[in-house]
């Protein structure tokens, strides 16, 4: 997994070193709110010398230390206000730390965001110098890299016109290939990959591959733990705002992978989840953390009764997947299910179809009463293995174009026929081994 | 592959150093207080600065049927409406040249200042997007819009240079040290558009604030009349005109040009020095203001 195996670079040379690394930002708190502007104003004037709002310091990222050697392909990961965020846009410059200090050896190209400074009314060409410049690289790279630009991109055909006239498909495709061929020695990606069709996608995850091999230094945040996985031999896993692990990556993604199901995230206080509140989800388990895909997956709710009685609730749960697109939906309502007021309810999900594809899912779980009593987002989390629940195997794209796995069979009168009349005289299609 | 280890002290001294030697190193930490301009930086990133200044040209004339043609509009337009207005309604002096000529001079240099001025400080709330998600001196971006207001003021130059020698205008030697006057004129919208530029990004108030700052300091400064008449109109508030440092520069641009009595020594001195710091000033409250830059636009 290590891209030092190639044997290329030193592994003992430290590309980025870091050290209490912490970021704070000021929030101010109203004490009155106003709304319109006479009102704010008549506050100010009856009251001169009061301060309009109150500040608190909020910590987006506190305390970080770590060293990444040259040619590591770090996977920073953690859930929405880990720190992710923060820790990449401090480590671009792009915002200064608050505390602490972080030494970079090499040059360093970031890219936090796909198409930073397109501009609509510039051609493609006049673009990809424009977004070339932007991102670090001299006109001289742009130029000397420039086919291979158009190349990677497939748009040669629109480069002189106005970009906004593209599709944004090949809008993203054009911005994503500039980025590609930038030329650090230290790379921060951010998120990027999350854009365009399924086949852009693995163009764009194999040019990382490529990056990653090359020896570079990457640190690379996702969502996506199937490309971490894929790319990166270290990881971060950021709680928080606090470093939680550091090391290999298959340990980090565990641990981000648990605390769906930990009790330890923010969401998993149930006193501080949105919703009415009578009822509260307290704990969502399920039988295994890998299913097989067409496996009947089995989820165990505990339901506890915080206050006030309201009459009969119903589970409803959705199952995300890693790019958060909602694959399943699981109303008890439709099932003739209802609980009852009682202290605590002890009840099971069992999800036969959809077949899930190979990857990382999230469960968000909800009581309603029909009105929101408790939203629960991130109850659970489990993968499912890349083990296809299909007699034969195909080339990737035979799933790649639907978000789920479809339980078919594909038929004719006449293929039937022939089967069932000369089934021994079938010959065996040699590349399409049996699974 | 060893791992990255969690138990070491964690001081400052402890950063490890790396066993090659890279000619990019860069150090992240907090900084306080003044910041000097770092001009290697600068430079290090003038493909972009180039860039920028590139995509502010061609944007400007993208889609539009005349092209260059509107940059000479507004300088045109007002120079004939204040002709008219000073010199025929009002009967305002204009020495020995048309009146239309000392309006014309007028406009020239403020439209340069006003411009300047003007796309300095929007450049950053502009380009927000590249401001939160790309590191570069943030400099580059407000500097980077001269380039386009001097296009435009080159534009303007070619015609007045015309019409000079339609009226029949020439030139003293003093016409060589006009450059300087302009780029003293420049220091000063640099100065300004950058503080304000930088405040715009807190404050967008200021955004709308500043064109009528502007509107008002085009009668405030001796645009489309001269200082000295001026001045000798109203003694009461003289004064005004002499503290307005925009006005000594007008006043040499016409000299240079047009051949017009100029100020005097003491109003040119000071016009030269309060550009010269309000220049200074503007860049370093932008590099103390731009630390936030990225938080909070």
């Amino acid at each position: 997994m290590s891209s030092n195996e190639t044997g290329k670079v030193d592994a003992k040379d430290v590309a980025i070193s870091v050290r209490n690394l912490g970021k704070s930002y000021t929030i101010s708190h109203q004490q009155v709110r106003f709304s319109t502007a006479a009102e704010a104003i008549m506050h100010r004037v009856r009251n001169p010398w009061k301060r309009a709002s109150e500040n608190e310091t909020f910590w987006a990222m506190e305390d970080m230390s770590f060293d990444v050697e040259r040619g590591d392909v770090v996977g920073v990961i953690g859930r929405n206000g880990a720190g992710k965020s923060t820790l990449l846009k401090v480590l671009s410059r792009i915002t200064e730390p608050t505390t602490g200090k972080a030494i970079m050896y090499g040059r360093v190209g970031s890219l936090l965001e796909v198409g930073t400074g397109f501009s609509g009314e510039l051609t493609g060409r006049e673009n990809i110098f424009l977004s070339g410049a932007i991102l670090g690289m001299t006109r001289r790279e742009t130029t000397q890299q420039f086919d291979a630009i158009v190349d990677f991109s497939g748009v040669e055909q629109f480069l002189d016109t106005p970009v906004k006239r593209y599709s944004s498909g090949m809008y993203v495709r054009l911005a994503f290939a500039v980025a590609a061929h930038l030329n650090p020695e230290i790379l921060i990606v951010d998120e990027v990959l999350a854009v365009g069709d399924a086949e852009f996608q693995k163009k764009c995850l194999g040019k990382m591959g490529e990056v990653a091999q090359s020896g570079r230094t990457v640190l690379f945040v996702s969502h996506n733990m199937q490309s971490v996985s894929l790319l990166c031999n270290k990881g971060l896993f950021l709680r928080k705002g606090r470093l939680d692990y550091q090391g290999s990556v298959h340990e980090a993604i565990q641990r981000y992978l648990t605390t769906f199901s930990s009790g330890i995230e923010e969401d998993e206080n149930p006193d501080i989840r949105p919703g009415s509140g009578e009822y509260r989800i307290m704990k969502v388990t399920s039988d295994t953390k890998m299913f097989t895909p067409e496996q009947t997956k089995t989820f165990r709710f505990r339901v506890e009764k915080r206050r006030g009685l309201i009459g009969r609730l119903a589970l409803t749960v959705t199952i995300l997947n890693e790019v958060g697109a909602e694959v399943a939906q699981c109303d008890s309502r439709f099932v003739g299910f209802w609980v009852d007021d009682t202290d605590t309810i002890e009840c099971e999900l069992s999800l036969r179809t959809p077949w899930l594809k190979p990857g990382t899912y999230r469960m968000d779980a909800y009581i309603l009463s029909p009105g929101v009593v408790d939203k629960y987002e991130g109850a659970c989390g489990f993968e499912v293995s890349p083990v296809l629940p299909y007699k034969h195997s195909a080339t990737d794209d035979a799933t790649a174009h639907a978000p789920i796995l479809s339980d078919f069979d594909w038929s004719s009168d006449e293929v039937r026929f022939v089967n069932r009349g000369s089934l021994d005289a079938l010959p065996e299609i040699p590349s399409m081994s049996r699974s | 592959m060893t791992t990255v280890s969690n138990d070491s002290p964690v001081l400052g001294s402890d950063l490890k150093a790396p066993t090659f030697s890279s000619r990019h190193v860069t150090v992240i930490q907090p900084t306080h207080g003044w910041a000097v301009f770092d001009l290697a930086e600068f430079w290090r990133y003038r493909d972009l600065f180039l860039a920028l200044a590139a995509r502010d040209v061609k944007l400007r004339y993208r889609q539009t049927a005349l092209g260059v043609i509107w940059v000479l509009v507004q300088p045109l337009v007002a120079s004939v409406i204040f002709t008219v207005l000073f010199s025929k309604v009002a009967n305002f002096p204009s020495g020995h040249v048309p009146y239309f000529l000392l309006t014309l001079t007028g406009s020239l240099g403020w439209t340069a200042f006003q411009n300047t001025m003007t796309k300095t400080s929007n450049s950053l709330i502009g380009n927000a997007q590249l401001v939160s998600k790309v590191y570069f001196p943030r400099l580059i971006l407000p500097l980077s819009t001269v380039v386009s207001s001097l296009i435009d003021f080159a534009v303007c130059f070619v015609v007045m240079i015309a019409l000079l020698i339609v009226y029949r205008v020439t030139p003293h030697l003093g016409f060589l040290l006009f450059p300087v006057w302009l780029l003293l004129m420049l220091m000063q919208a640099i100065g300004f558009g950058l503080y304000a530029g930088a405040l715009m990004v807190s404050y967008r108030d200021i955004q709308y604030v500043l064109p009528i700052v502007i509107q008002m300091g085009a009668f405030a400064t001796p645009v489309y009349y001269s200082m000295a008449f001026a001045a000798e109109k109203t003694p009461s508030i003289s004064w005004f005109f002499y503290m307005n440092p925009l006005s000594g520069l007008l006043e040499a641009m016409r000299w240079s040009i047009l051949s017009l009595p100029g100020p005097n020594l003491g109003t040119l001195l000071y016009s030269v020095i309060a550009s010269v710091l309000i220049f200074i000033g503007g860049v370093m409250m932008f590099r103390r203001m731009e630390r936030k830059f990225a938080d909070v636009i």
